[in-house]
């Protein structure tokens, strides 16, 4: 019986910090407390603001490489050059913005708050984990300041195109270092937060009462530490191959070129959905609060994400369909299957919608946008895992297409959970008419962008081309793509022009949204260590059962179409909420 | 019920060419219209779920939308018999589908035996066509598209190596790539039904000049083939033979373009 409420230890009036004597809170102001900070919610700050910055980068990137395709014969950059700038918009868009955005910046912040935590189960690794990102991002992208340029073999770096003879350059083993260092930071925060889920939620929060952001989360942590450790060591036996006069990847001395490719993928696709798996759980968020109704099908929404991470360690080598070196039957199947729990996501968000009552907030036009970009990321990736299918279509832009119209759709999630959460971790909220135009921008620019990659891939055009002589009957679609390209990156300076006009403009209060999980019951920005009190934990969503306590979720089996009144059930719920928040009180 | 929706695709799948494209082609061998019927499939699958998931989700976005903020709908959470069904459905689209790729992918990993095989070696950054059992070689790179020439009607074996890194053998024509790995031998038989000249390129980065890593097939009837793999063992009626056909083929490598940006 958890009737009333204990408040974990760490949970205390901020008048107790200063008999208690935490250090930390009366520490340094300004930048030496950035630097020398431990709290995750100020290294989750800076885990977003430096993935941020890396967006734009890698944004930048994609824009000159939008540019020279404009023509059948650019001229804006060489051959070479434009080698290294799609291995470093691959690179930095996946390595440093995608994930730590994801597991670094928002989960940092966000998930000790929703299961009622102090701070992250190992701060000091938390705060490692961090310089070691920033260290790693600016290693892989000081490349472009060597001799040779920055690396230039594609982000996925296959042998033995990556070795020492075909890419000498310092460029390449500065790509490998970075890539360890942000490896590593991504193994640490992994461990972190499996630890902070298992063991510091507070009393009441059961497994079966985490949001599905934390679930997600959780599930993201564990294939980072089942995946990650995988990476790092080909990146050693890579480097060792390159300096070392090894011969792991290098068919003279032995070894097997396609070996590196199931190392790499075997990293890679549970790292899909590494990236994937945060922002469905900010979309499944924000759904649910801006159509004020309880996530539809919770636990089904769990078990999918369990199995989308069960299924994602076991598909790999769909990335190798055309190797020939590998069973297709197998990789296909599993590869299709994943259709199944992630079709079950997408109807569950739709279910949640159903019979809402929707605010069309810019955070939810976001995730609303998230969930049409990524049903056709999503169709489009059926195909690909039909091994004739892809076959046909592999290498060439249709594939671009695919995966960009999935990573525009974590953007969009992304961008909705920065104005979703920013105003609890910045106690401001962004200006909605700015994050309107900004999501207009954004949505379509994504679509205009990715709709000619797919006729132009289906028509032939093979990704990672710099100049296409032969076939100039390509440039109108590449304009449009170009052209949308564009738009999404006037996207990103009206965002950056609406946290510039925004800026400590509209303060939050508490809860600005009517949300439902832990974190909106604390302050904007939280105390010290998150919580002055806790409400009790009696679902999935206990700030919303404190806030209307006579409409908790109904239970399992009267969800049922056509009648509106409350079943007998719901009354008998209220009357226990009743009871506990006279403890409250 | 669904008998109804199911009879209207059966007759559309019988009549074959009514169904749309959907942005592919059938390509010219019998293996490129296999996939594209593959390709038909998963579409009509691919437009049918997807437009009735719009459906629902714009429908909703209209329906749900908040009229006046405060009100609280009511909470439901489950729905037992809709997530049963929407985890069933999508199993049994997935079997189809998986079953329907059998089919095709056995088709085309099949090797039917045959007497004209083909070596294909890739090279950074061109390619190097030779006719085991003849002396013919055909070479090119970069700016020199090499032309591969097969019969008609006949399955072709291609042998697939590479030299040094890994690059991929495309032929849109033929709805079908395979990579050329270093110390793999890749093999695949193929039929081509069209005769005429067609495009490939390759497909996986593999340096520098990847972007001009072009070639050419040139599928010819039974014939001609005989022809031109007789006069390339004699080299002035070769040499003649390329000038009227225009095929840029050489036996001497060509230097590297000197600009990065190449020169065609």
């Amino acid at each position: 019986m958890v009737d009333l409420i204990t408040p974990p230890p760490a949970v205390l009036d901020e008048g107790h910090h200063e008999h208690e004597g935490h250090g930390e809170h009366h520490g340094p102001t300004g930048i030496l407390k950035w630097m020398t900070s431990t709290d995750h919610k100020v290294i989750g700050l800076s885990y977003t603001v430096t993935s941020v910055v890396m967006l734009v980068i890698g944004g930048l990137f994609a824009e000159i490489i939008r540019a020279q395709l404009a023509s059948p014969n650019g001229t804006l950059v060489s051959l070479a050059q434009y080698n290294e700038l799609f291995t470093m918009h691959g690179s930095v868009m996946i390595y440093l913005f995608a994930g730590p955005f994801a597991f670094g910046g928002l989960a940092n912040i966000i998930v000790p708050i929703q299961i009622g935590a102090p701070d992250m189960a190992f701060p000091r690794l938390n705060a490692l984990s961090y310089w070691l990102y920033l260290m790693g991002s600016i290693t892989m992208l000081m490349g472009f300041f060597t001799a040779g340029g920055a690396a230039n073999f594609g982000w996925v770096a296959y042998a033995p195109l990556s070795n020492s003879i075909n890419t000498p350059g310092a460029g390449a083993d500065l790509w490998i270092g970075g890539l360890l260092l942000t490896g590593f930071s991504a193994i640490f925060t992994g461990v972190n937060l499996t630890a902070t889920i298992f063991y510091l939620r507070a009393p009441g929060m059961t497994m079966f009462r985490m949001p599905i952001f934390t679930w997600n989360m959780l599930v993201t942590a564990i294939l980072i530490l089942l995946a990650f450790p995988v990476l790092t060591a080909g990146l050693i036996m890579l480097y060792c191959d390159r300096h070392f006069g090894t011969h792991i990847f290098s068919v003279a001395g032995g070894g097997v070129p396609v070996l590196w490719q199931h190392i790499f993928w075997f990293w890679g696709h549970p790292e899909v959905y590494i990236l994937a798996l945060p922002f469905f759980g900010m979309a499944t968020e924000i759904i649910a609060v801006f159509s004020k109704k309880p996530v539809f099908g919770y636990k089904s929404m769990v078990f999918a994400t369990l199995s989308i991470g069960a299924l994602s360690l076991g598909v790999w080598a769909h990335h190798m369909f055309t190797t020939g070196v590998v069973l297709l039957p197998f990789f296909s199947f599993m590869s299709l299957m994943i259709a199944v729990p992630t079709g079950i996501k997408i109807f569950n968000w739709i279910g949640t919608m159903w019979r809402g009552d929707l605010w069309l907030s810019t955070a939810m036009l976001m995730a609303l946008g998230f969930l049409f970009t990524f049903l056709i990321g999503g169709l489009t990736g059926i195909y690909l895992a039909s091994p004739p299918l892809d076959f046909f279509t592999h290498d060439t832009y249709f594939v671009v297409a695919h995966f960009h119209s999935i990573v525009m759709a974590l953007v969009l999630a992304g961008m909705g959970g920065l104005y979703y959460w920013g105003p609890k971790f910045t106690g401001y909220l962004l200006n909605e008419k700015f994050g309107k135009v900004q999501f207009w921008f954004l949505f379509i620019g994504t679509q205009v962008f990715t709709f000619p990659q797919y006729i132009l891939g289906l028509d032939g055009m093979p990704r990672r081309i710099a100049i296409y002589p032969h076939s100039p009957q390509w440039k109108t679609l590449n304009d449009w793509s170009t052209f949308g390209a564009i738009l999404v990156g006037i996207s990103m300076i009206v965002f950056v022009v609406n946290v510039g006009y925004s800026w400590k403009k509209y303060p939050a209060g508490d809860n600005p949204w009517d949300a439902q999980t832990l974190e909106w019951f604390t302050t904007s920005p939280p105390p010290h260590h998150n919580f002055y009190r806790l409400p009790q934990i009696r679902s999935e969503r206990p700030t919303w059962d404190y806030n209307h306590p006579e409409h908790r979720s109904l239970a399992h089996g009267t969800g049922g179409t056509g009648s509106h009144h409350e079943p007998p059930l719901a009354n008998a719920v209220v009357g226990v909420l009743e009871h506990d928040q006279d403890h409250d009180a | 019920m669904r008998r109804f929706v199911a009879l209207p695709i059966a007759a559309l799948a019988l009549s074959g060419c009514t169904i749309p494209a959907f942005g592919a082609h059938k390509g010219v061998t019998t293996e490129s219209s296999s996939v594209f019927h593959l390709w038909q499939w998963f579409s009509i699958g691919a437009v049918v779920i997807g437009g009735f998931t719009t459906v629902l989700f714009v429908y909703a976005i209209i329906r749900f939308r908040s009229k006046e903020h405060g009100n609280i709908p009511r909470q439901a959470q489950y729905h037992l018999p809709a997530e049963v069904m929407y985890t069933v459905m999508p199993i049994l689209v997935v079997l189809g589908l998986f079953a329907a790729t059998l089919v095709v992918e056995n088709k085309e990993v099949a090797n039917p035996t045959t007497n004209v095989t083909v070596d294909v070696n890739a090279f950074q950054w061109g390619w190097k066509f030779t006719y085991p059992g003849t002396e013919t070689v055909v070479i090119g790179q970069t700016t020199q598209d090499p032309t591969m020439v097969i019969p008609v009607d006949t399955n072709v074996h291609i042998n697939l190596t590479s030299t040094d890194v890994i690059h991929g053998f495309y032929v849109k024509a033929f709805n079908f790539s395979r990579y050329a790995l270093p110390g793999v031998l890749n093999q695949f038989t193929l039929e081509a039904v069209k005769t005429g000249n067609f495009y490939g390129q390759c497909t996986q980065l593999c340096g520098l000049y990847h972007s001009l890593m072009f070639f050419n097939v040139r599928v010819v009837s039974h014939a001609k083939y005989e022809a031109w793999l007789a006069s390339t063992a004699n080299p002035a009626a070769f040499a003649a033979a390329q000038k009227t056909t225009g095929q840029q083929t050489a036996t001497i490598v060509p230097t590297k373009p000197a600009s990065s940006h190449g020169d065609n």
